[in-house]
C-alpha cells in the first residue's frame, strides 16, 4: 500500500524516508508530484546543508527557553517548565483553501452565538424540535443562572479557537469548536516571530498574510463588547496564577495589549462593582477577559473552594456592571453531543448550509447509533463529551479488548456522557526530523476566532502536530507540537 | 499598578541583591582563607554566618566547602543563593507582562545558568569561576533594567527592593565586624588584621572607592565612616537610604490620597539622622546598637510599605 517513492524527488536524500500513502500530504499529491506551492520550500531546504538545518533549529529552540516561553506539564516535581516543541518547517494553506475556512468560521461563529442567545433567552430551537431539550438542559456546562441575563451586544462567545482537519480528500472539516477558553494563540505569534529569524528569505519570497495585528483586534473586540456608559472602558485579563499551563499566554497577550493581568485576589467586588486592588487604591474594572473556566470564577455562585476566582463577580455580572468574555455558560455550545446539532442550528439560524462540515459523529443517546457504535468499537474513536486535551478517549484500532469492554460498559451506563466519531486518517506535513531529515506527520489547524462588533480570522493559526510518528495525537500534554501556518497571498 | 505587581517587584529586586550580597561574601572569603590568618577558619564562618542573619538549619560543621556549596547550592535552604535567585525568577515570572522582555530574558538565563553549572559535589575549582559569573548576571539584570524599562513606578519599586535590602545587609555585616574584628583594634594595625579589613571593604565593592577617597591608609574609624556615612558610594548606608527614600518619594507622588504620610516620615527621619550624624559621635556612643536601630527603621519601612501599598484595607480604600 504505502511507497516511499517520489517522481522527481527521488533522489533528493532530505526525503528518503518520506512515506506517501492513503492520507493527504500537505506537500505531495498522491501521485508522489509536488504540490506547486511546496516548491520553494522544499527547494530552499535542500539547498540547506543537514548541520545547518539543525543549527537553526536549535537556536529557534534556545530562544523559546530564554524567552520562557514554556508551558507546565502537570504531576511533575522537577523540570516542570517545558517549551512547546517546535517544527522548523512551516505550514502552507493556499489563499482558496483560507478564503473557504475563513467564509466557513465566520457562519459557524455567527450561528453559535446566535444559539446561545436563543437557548439562555426563548428557547425556540428547543420548542420547535430541532434540537432535543434534554441534550441541551443535560449539558454539565449549561448555566440556568444565565436564563434571561442580557450580555452586551449579544456576544457570548468573543474568542473562539475552532480545531480543522484535513481529510484524504483534501477537504477542511471542524473537530470541534473550543468555545470557553481556548488557548495557543500566542505560540501562534511567537512560532511567526521565531520563524522570521530562522528562515527570513524563504518567508518573504512567499508573501505570507500578517498575522501580528490579532492581540489589537482582541483589545478592540474587547472594548466593543463593555457596559454600556462606560465609553473608556478597563480592561483585565483574569488568570488563575503563574502554576496553570497556560500562564505564558496570559502574561504574553496582557503584554500584547497593555492591559493588567489580573489573579482573583487582585479583584474586590464592593456594591455589585468590581474593582482591582492598586498602589493608588482601587480601581474600577469593566471588562474582564477571563482565562478561569466558568466553575472557578466565583466561590459564591459556583466551587465554594475555589481560590481562582473573586466572591461576588457572579452578581456583578448579572447586575451588568461588567462583562466576562466568553461569556458564562458558551460550554453548552461546545459540548461533544451538541456538536452533531451544529449544522443543524446553522441552518436553522441562518438559512444557509454549513460552509464547512463535521465529522460524522454518533450520538449514544441514539439506540440506533448506540447499537452500530458498540458494535464498531474496535473502528471509532470513543470521546467523553467533558473531557478535552485528549483525555478519556478510546482510539479504537489501538486499543485492546479490556479497554473497548471498559468503554462499553461506560457508555451502556452514561450514553450521555460519550459520542463515537470514525477513526480519520487527517492530514500530514512534512517535519524535520533529529538527524536532519524531513518526514510526514498528521496536523491539526486551529484558527481564531474574534467576535465583537465584527468576526475576524487573522489568516493563520495554530499547525498542532503530532511528533510522533504513526501517532494522531496532537494535544501538547499528549506529546505533540507546533509549527507556523503560512497563509498565502 | 496592582498591588500584587508592586509586590512581586519590591521582592524580585531584594532576592537578586540578597543573591549578590552572600554570593560576594563566600567569594571573598573563600579568597581569605587561602592567606594565612589569626582567624580560624571556624570563626571566620561563623561570622559570614552571622551576617547573613544566621540562616535556620546551617550550622558550621568543620567542612567549608560543603558550607559554601549548601550556601550556593541548595534549593531547599531559602538563604542560598540558589533559592534567592529562584525567588526572583518566581516573582519575576508572576509579573512577566510588568517587565521588560529584556529583564526577563536576562534573568531566566541566570535561573538556567545556576541549574546548569551547580557542581555535581562541594569542591573549590568551579566555584572560582562560578561565583563572579553570577554577579555577573546580577549587575546584566540590574543594567537592563535601567536601560530597558520605564523609569515610573514599577522601576521605583525594583529600587526600593534593592536599597531596602542593601542597607539591612550592611548594616548587619557592619554590626557583626564591629563585634567580631574591631573591638579588638588598637592602634596599630598588623598584616592579619589589614586583610581582614580589606575583606570587609570588597563584601561591599568598597575597597577602591574607599582608597579614592582616604588612600590606602585602613582605620577603623574610616571604614566605619565610609560605609555608613558616604554620601555617593553606592553600596554605603547613607546612599542607601538616600535612594530608597527618593524612591519613596517617586511613588507616593503618584499615589491619590493613600496614607503615606507615616512611611514618609519614617524614612525621611532616617535619612536625615544618617545625613547629620557624625562618626565621632557614633563610635563615641555603641556603634553596634547605631546598626541595628537602622536595621529596626528598616523593618519598620518594610512593615509600612505593605501597609500602604499593598496589604492596606479595603474598608480604607473604599472611603476615600
Amino acid at each position: 500500500m504505502s511507497t516511499t517513492l517520489l517522481r522527481d524527488e527521488f533522489d533528493n536524500p532530505l526525503l528518503r524516508e518520506y512515506l506517501l500513502d492513503g492520507a493527504f500530504d500537505e506537500m505531495f499529491a498522491s501521485d508522489g508530484a509536488i504540490r506547486p506551492h511546496y516548491e520553494d520550500l522544499l527547494r530552499v531546504l535542500s539547498s540547506l546543508p543537514r548541520e545547518e538545518l539543525k543549527r537553526r533549529k536549535q537556536s529557534a529552540d534556545v530562544s523559546f527557553l530564554m524567552q520562557g516561553i514554556t508551558f507546565t506539564v502537570y504531576g511533575r516535581e522537577e523540570g516542570t517548565e517545558r517549551i512547546f516543541p517546535y517544527d522548523l518547517v512551516p505550514r502552507l494553506v493556499t489563499s482558496e483553501d483560507w478564503d473557504r475556512i475563513e467564509r466557513g468560521l465566520t457562519q459557524r461563529i455567527t450561528a453559535l452565538n446566535l444559539f446561545l442567545h436563543d437557548v439562555y433567552h426563548d428557547g425556540k430551537i428547543l420548542a420547535q424540535g430541532v434540537i432535543p431539550r434534554e441534550i441541551v438542559y443535560s449539558c454539565q456546562h449549561f448555566r440556568r443562572q444565565m436564563r434571561g441575563l442580557q450580555v452586551p451586544r449579544n456576544v457570548y462567545v468573543a474568542v473562539a479557537g475552532t480545531d480543522l482537519l484535513r481529510l484524504n480528500s483534501g477537504e477542511f472539516v471542524v473537530l470541534e469548536d473550543n468555545l470557553r477558553v481556548p488557548s495557543g494563540v500566542s505560540y501562534m505569534l511567537t512560532n511567526r516571530r521565531v520563524m522570521k529569524r530562522t528562515l527570513p528569505h524563504l518567508f518573504r519570497s512567499y508573501g505570507v498574510r500578517p498575522i501580528e495585528h490579532y492581540t489589537q483586534v482582541l483589545l478592540s473586540t474587547l472594548r466593543s463588547i463593555a457596559p454600556e456608559g462606560r465609553p473608556e472602558p478597563t480592561i483585565v485579563l483574569l488568570t488563575p496564577g503563574v502554576y496553570n499551563s497556560a500562564y505564558f499566554e496570559h502574561t504574553f497577550l496582557a503584554r500584547q495589549m497593555g492591559i493588567e493581568l489580573v489573579e482573583g485576589r487582585d479583584l474586590v467586588i464592593h456594591d455589585n462593582i468590581v474593582y482591582m486592588r492598586t498602589t493608588a487604591g482601587l480601581k474600577r474594572v469593566d471588562v474582564i477577559y477571563r482565562r478561569v473556566d466558568d466553575d472557578f470564577i466565583d466561590p459564591l455562585a459556583y466551587r465554594s473552594n475555589s481560590i481562582l476566582g473573586a466572591a461576588g463577580l457572579f452578581n456583578a455580572y448579572r447586575a451588568g456592571n461588567v462583562t466576562l468574555a466568553n461569556a458564562f455558560g458558551t460550554g453548552v455550545a461546545d459540548d461533544k453531543a451538541l456538536y452533531a446539532y451544529v449544522p443543524a442550528i446553522i441552518r436553522y439560524y441562518l438559512n444557509e448550509d454549513p460552509i464547512l462540515n463535521n465529522v460524522e459523529t454518533y450520538l449514544m443517546t441514539e439506540k440506533s447509533q448506540r447499537q452500530h457504535a458498540l458494535e464498531n468499537l474496535d473502528k471509532l474513536v470513543v470521546k467523553a463529551v467533558g473531557e478535552s486535551g485528549g483525555y478519556g478517549m478510546l482510539i479504537g484500532p489501538h486499543s485492546c479488548a479490556a479497554d473497548r469492554e471498559e468503554f462499553r460498559r461506560r457508555i451502556e451506563a452514561h450514553p450521555r456522557n460519550y459520542i463515537a466519531q470514525p477513526t480519520l486518517d487527517f492530514s500530514r506535513s512534512p517535519c524535520l526530523q533529529e538527524d536532519g531529515s524531513i518526514e510526514p506527520r498528521h496536523v491539526d489547524l486551529r484558527p481564531y476566532i474574534l467576535y465583537g462588533d465584527k468576526v475576524t480570522i487573522v489568516p493563520g493559526g495554530l499547525t498542532r502536530v503530532a511528533l510522533r510518528k504513526g501517532s494522531l495525537v496532537v494535544n501538547s500534554s499528549q506529546g505533540g507540537g507546533s509549527k507556523d501556518t503560512w497563509v498565502l497571498s | 499598578m496592582l498591588s500584587r505587581v508592586a509586590d512581586s517587584l519590591y521582592w524580585t529586586s531584594r532576592y537578586l541583591e540578597r543573591a549578590e550580597h552572600t554570593v560576594r561574601m563566600v567569594d571573598i572569603n573563600l579568597g581569605l582563607m587561602l592567606d594565612k590568618s589569626q582567624v580560624s577558619v571556624e570563626r571566620r564562618w561563623q561570622r559570614v554566618l552571622a551576617a547573613l542573619g544566621t540562616p535556620h538549619d546551617l550550622e558550621w560543621n568543620d567542612d567549608v566547602y560543603s558550607l559554601v556549596y549548601t550556601l550556593c547550592f541548595d534549593g531547599s535552604q531559602p538563604a542560598s543563593v540558589t533559592a534567592c535567585i529562584y525567588g526572583a525568577r518566581e516573582n519575576a515570572r508572576q509579573i512577566r507582562e510588568e517587565i521588560s522582555s529584556e529583564q526577563w530574558q536576562r534573568l531566566n538565563r541566570l535561573f538556567h545558568d545556576i541549574s546548569r553549572l551547580k557542581p555535581p559535589s562541594p569542591s573549590d575549582t568551579q566555584l572560582s569561576e562560578f561565583l563572579p559569573a553570577l554577579i555577573d548576571g546580577v549587575h546584566l539584570f540590574q543594567g537592563v533594567t535601567d536601560t530597558t524599562l520605564s523609569h515610573g513606578e514599577g522601576w521605583q519599586f525594583l529600587q526600593v527592593g534593592r536599597f531596602l535590602e542593601r542597607a539591612s545587609a550592611t548594616a548587619k555585616l557592619l554590626d557583626i565586624y564591629h563585634r567580631d574584628v574591631f573591638s579588638q583594634a588598637d592602634e596599630s594595625v598588623d598584616a592579619y588584621e589589614y586583610l581582614e579589613w580589606i575583606g570587609l571593604l570588597r563584601t561591599c565593592t568598597a575597597f577602591e572607592a574607599y582608597c579614592k577617597v582616604y588612600t590606602a591608609d585602613l582605620t577603623y574609624e574610616r571604614i566605619i565612616e565610609f560605609l555608613l556615612l558616604d554620601p555617593e558610594f553606592p553600596h554605603s548606608i547613607r546612599y542607601s537610604i538616600d535612594r530608597l527614600h527618593q524612591s519613596l518619594d517617586a511613588i507616593q507622588s503618584e499615589g491619590r490620597g493613600l496614607h503615606a504620610a507615616e512611611l514618609m516620615r519614617v524614612s525621611g527621619k532616617l535619612k536625615a539622622s544618617l545625613a547629620y550624624a557624625q562618626i565621632a559621635e557614633i563610635l563615641a556612643q555603641d556603634p553596634g546598637r547605631y546598626m541595628r536601630r537602622i536595621l529596626d527603621q528598616c523593618r519598620l519601612i518594610h512593615d509600612l510599605i505593605y501597609e500602604v501599598y499593598i496589604q492596606y484595607s479595603v474598608q480604607t480604600a473604599l472611603a476615600m
